[in-house]
């Protein structure tokens, strides 16, 4: 029985194995001028009045791609949350108050804000510079945790209603949800961006759609990664095993 | 000029990467792997691909290290708790 399945997974990764080499050969040469999908995206991208064109192949011509994205990543965030949760024999211990350095302190409350306002800006801006909802929330996300190393676990905490977070996850994927079947009530397709006008090229405004979906991706990762790092958090600092049980 | 620059980023990735797996303290593994995230989205940068070398410098240098260190944290933490109640 072990062989079979061995044999199977060599045949499986054999055929796999071969079919990327056969796609590989037929990939464009690197550093060449000719571009085929990318002059078709590029294309597609203006004919939207979408300034970045990655962000027009993600929430716009791979709308749907982008949809699996944000789901895949919700359900991850909810099997940590359900994996990492206080078991019935473990005790919250809060922790004592942490001495910070003080160039520590003052270097991680000096940047704190600066990496704030750069998340939302590169969420903001997703559909006119390069980045958009996932990296912008993940910046987002990592600069509010700087108040961890700059003061201690309860100043987070404090700033930090766990609560709002995980109702703001949940609420942006339902957000990309609802804007995609909008356009199945218009009349067109699910996630099809012909809701909105296109309005005027490279401003904050333009692209349809795009801009509202980059921002619910922004949204759902920026919570996700707030409640993700939580729930790490938590087991490391204040979650304790109960002794003697 | 700019195959130089490729040239060197690849060679500065493959030198941490190799870094990484050389050092054998995980904790000082999430230091070498958040370098490692910055020198691959140099590379991606370089590579014409500055909306990945984005989210390789958020998720590769910043969250991906600060989990690992807290999972670290978390099992020296229960190996103290451990040897403490015997």
């Amino acid at each position: 029985m072990n062989r079979l399945r061995l044999w199977l997974l060599a045949v499986g990764g054999a055929g796999l194995a071969a079919l990327l080499v056969a796609a590989c050969l037929d990939l464009p040469a690197f550093g060449g001028r000719w571009h085929p999908y990318g002059d078709r995206a590029v294309q597609a991208s203006l004919d939207r009045h979408i300034a970045n064109t990655i962000a027009s192949v993600n929430f716009d011509q791979r709308a749907y791609d982008t949809l699996g994205e944000i789901s895949i990543l919700f359900a991850a965030v909810l099997g940590c949350v359900v994996l990492l949760r206080e078991a019935r024999d473990e005790h919250r211990a809060p922790p004592e108050p942490a001495e910070v350095a003080r160039p520590v302190r003052r270097y991680a409350l000096l940047v704190l804000p600066v990496a704030l306002v750069t998340g939302l800006y590169v969420i903001a801006h997703g559909q006119l510079s390069p980045g958009g909802g996932f990296q912008g929330g993940v910046v987002a996300a990592t600069a509010l945790h700087l108040l961890y190393l700059g003061a201690d676990y309860g100043a987070l905490e404090r700033v930090r209603p766990l609560g709002v977070y995980e109702a703001s996850d949940s609420l942006a994927v339902c957000a990309y949800l609802v804007l995609g079947l909008a356009g199945v009530l218009a009349g067109t397709a699910f996630l099809a961006n012909t809701l909105l006008p296109y309005g005027t090229f490279n401003t904050l405004s333009s692209g349809g759609t795009v801009p509202l979906l980059n921002a619910a991706v922004g949204m759902e990762v920026a919570s996700a990664v707030v409640v993700l790092l939580a729930h790490f958090l938590d087991q490391a600092v204040e979650i304790e095993e109960e002794h003697g049980s | 000029m700019s195959d130089a620059v490729i040239t060197v980023s690849l060679l500065l990735v493959a030198g941490c990467a190799t870094a990484a797996v050389v050092q054998r303290d995980p904790a000082r593994q999430a230091l070498v792997l958040s370098v490692l995230g910055a020198v691959l989205a140099v590379l991606f940068t370089v590579l014409q691909a500055p909306d990945a070398g984005l989210s390789q410098l958020a998720v590769g240098s910043a969250l991906t290290p600060l989990l690992i260190m807290l999972c670290v944290r978390k099992v020296r933490r229960r190996g103290r708790t451990k040897d403490g109640a015997r």
